[in-house]
């Protein structure tokens, strides 16, 4: 059975929501979307998830080839202002895509280098981070681990809370904060090691603990049961075709790479 | 009472170094007429507060904006605003950059009469060591330490509503009405553009009237602009302008403000809107599909 990294990172970060129980599951970009829907179809059906607009639905939309909002399964409508009474309650889990994430787990979306007054690179800012950092779980999703995106020192721009006791507020223990886990195309990754360090938990089809240490910026725990990512199913394969029925995730990752590593090399 | 006046009334209220606030959400319904009557003014030095899209890039473009109270500049599809972008990697605004909800709680605080609204929210982060101003302070009631989020009060709010009588009862009949209750509630002054003009009666289905998101005593001006969103959209009467979006990004990419203006912004909404290829074309744009 033949699958893409994209499917098998998708598969891989659907596990994390397993024991949310009912909690809004928002996925921001296609991909992390899509394990979000597909988590809600298959770990985890008690999810809830919006459609990305203004109504919380009973049945996730698909990510691709969706020509309308009408007839969708709507469940209650939740409008922008709405949505941070839910964030603010904590029954939430964000799985996004970071520019920058830290040694503590901090992340950054709002811009590069520079200074405040005037960054080299304006990217989003800070955008939902802070506040959802410090209200609910939140988990990474990195489609090209690198040393750009996890930086050796601290991130140009905290935008979220992560275990760094030099930033952490007073009154707060590392139990208030919850940076849950990181999917990333060569492993799988949490923040269990000791003091909350960032620990390997599990590696991609043909990639070495090496190549990750190399494409990190700093130190990482590795996990005394560290196994190698499972791999997609035919059933969450099935789902995937359904939820992306015009294959939108063979265009998130450079040149769609197979899942299997060693199938990519033969062919190329 | 009658509210209905042109654009170019209704934006002479605004003098240099006042507060603005505008409604909408990046490329969604945004009161882009009002925001263009500001671009076609001579007034300055504004601080702008806004869930911001092309409305805070041109008004920086332009060097209206000494100041944005902002916690993204975004187009959605286009997920970097291309001016507001390089208004900010040449230093040439100050900034006070918070969260989306931090936004809402000091428009919340401003609308209240409160001071401030504690929470927990920029704790931690560069949040509370960039804006200088974020002041941090004890609860009565625990040991935490708790972000005094300072009430947010535009001198004046810009918003785009679906339908509104001369009167000033405004329909919202989008999915989300974002946060335009609390920027209008949050200001001294509020002037709506709407896309249509309807008779008081209207109102008088229970349903339409679920759609009215706060009180005529809150709405100073009523603006008619059919299409006065674009090239955000006015859902459910017309999407956003992908191509238009496009084209607006390349001209401030490469020519800058002047491009741009000389292109499009015209002496007038109506000579605007030829430009962007006359009003069928905006109200025929699709919805938005997330």
């Amino acid at each position: 059975m033949r699958f893409s990294l994209a499917e098998l990172m998708v598969c891989a970060a659907s596990h994390i929501f397993e024991d949310d129980g009912e909690v809004l599951v928002t996925g921001i970009g296609l991909l992390p979307r899509l394990a979000a829907s597909l988590a809600m179809r298959t770990s985890n059906t008690d999810i809830l998830m919006t459609d990305s607009q203004s109504y919380v639905l009973s049945q996730p939309n698909p990510v691709s080839g969706l020509k309308s909002h009408q007839g969708q399964a709507n469940e209650n409508w939740m409008g922008f202002a709405r949505i941070f009474d839910n964030v603010w309650s904590g029954r939430r889990h964000a799985l996004v895509g970071p520019s920058q994430i830290d040694r503590f787990g901090q992340s950054n979306i709002s811009a590069l280098g520079g200074t405040h007054q005037a960054p080299k690179v304006q990217l989003l800012g800070v955008r939902g981070f802070p506040g959802n950092s410090i209200s609910h779980a939140n988990s990474f999703f990195v489609p090209s681990h690198s040393r750009r995106v996890f930086v050796e020192g601290e991130c140009d721009v905290v935008c979220s809370v992560g275990y760094n006791n030099d930033r952490l507020p007073r009154g707060y223990s590392f139990s208030d904060i919850d940076v849950r886990a990181v999917v990333t195309n060569l492993c799988v990754l949490d923040f269990n090691g000791p003091n909350k360090q960032m620990r390997v938990v599990s590696l991609h089809p043909g990639v070495g603990l090496e190549e990750v240490q190399d494409n990190t910026g700093f130190d990482l725990a590795v996990s005394a049961e560290i196994t190698q990512t499972t791999i997609p199913s035919e059933q969450q394969l099935d789902l995937l075709n359904e939820l992306d029925p015009l294959d939108a995730r063979a265009r998130q990752l450079k040149n769609n790479p197979a899942g299997i590593r060693q199938a990519e090399e033969a062919e190329s | 009472m009658d509210k209905l006046v042109s654009a170019s009334e209704a934006v002479s209220v605004i003098e240099d170094g006042m507060t603005v606030g505008i409604g909408g959400w990046g490329p969604r319904r945004k009161p882009m007429a009002l925001v263009r009557e500001l671009l076609r003014s001579r007034v300055k030095d504004l601080t702008v507060i806004a869930y911001g899209g092309a409305d805070v890039g041109l008004l920086c473009a332009a060097g209206k904006v000494r100041k944005v109270i902002f916690a993204f500049v975004s187009l959605d599809f286009m997920p970097l605003e291309p001016a507001f972008r390089k208004a900010r990697e040449s230093g040439a605004i100050e900034v006070m950059e918070i969260d989306e909800g931090m936004l809402l709680l000091g428009l919340r605080a401003g609308a209240w009469g409160c001071p401030f609204i504690p929470t927990r929210i920029g704790l931690g982060t560069d949040v509370l060591k960039n804006a200088t101003d974020l002041a941090l302070i004890d609860s009565p009631y625990d040991e935490k330490e708790w972000v005094a989020m300072p009430a947010l009060k535009p001198d004046v709010s810009l918003v785009h509503a679906t339908r509104a009588d001369v009167r000033g009862v405004c329909e919202i009949a989008s999915p989300d009405h974002y946060m335009d209750d609390l920027f209008v509630r949050a200001s001294g002054h509020s002037i709506v553009s709407v896309d249509e003009m309807v008779p008081s009666d209207y109102f008088y289905d229970a349903e339409v009237s679920r759609r009215v998101f706060w009180e005529r005593n809150c709405t100073q001006a009523v603006v008619h602009e059919p299409g006065g969103a674009h090239p955000s959209s006015s859902d459910p009467l017309y999407g956003f302008d992908i191509k238009h979006f496009k084209q607006y990004g390349e001209l401030l990419s490469d020519g800058g403000y002047s491009a741009w203006a000389e292109a499009f912004l015209g002496d007038s909404e109506s000579s605007y809107q030829s430009a962007v290829g006359g009003l069928e074309a905006i109200q025929s744009l699709p919805l938005p599909v997330y």
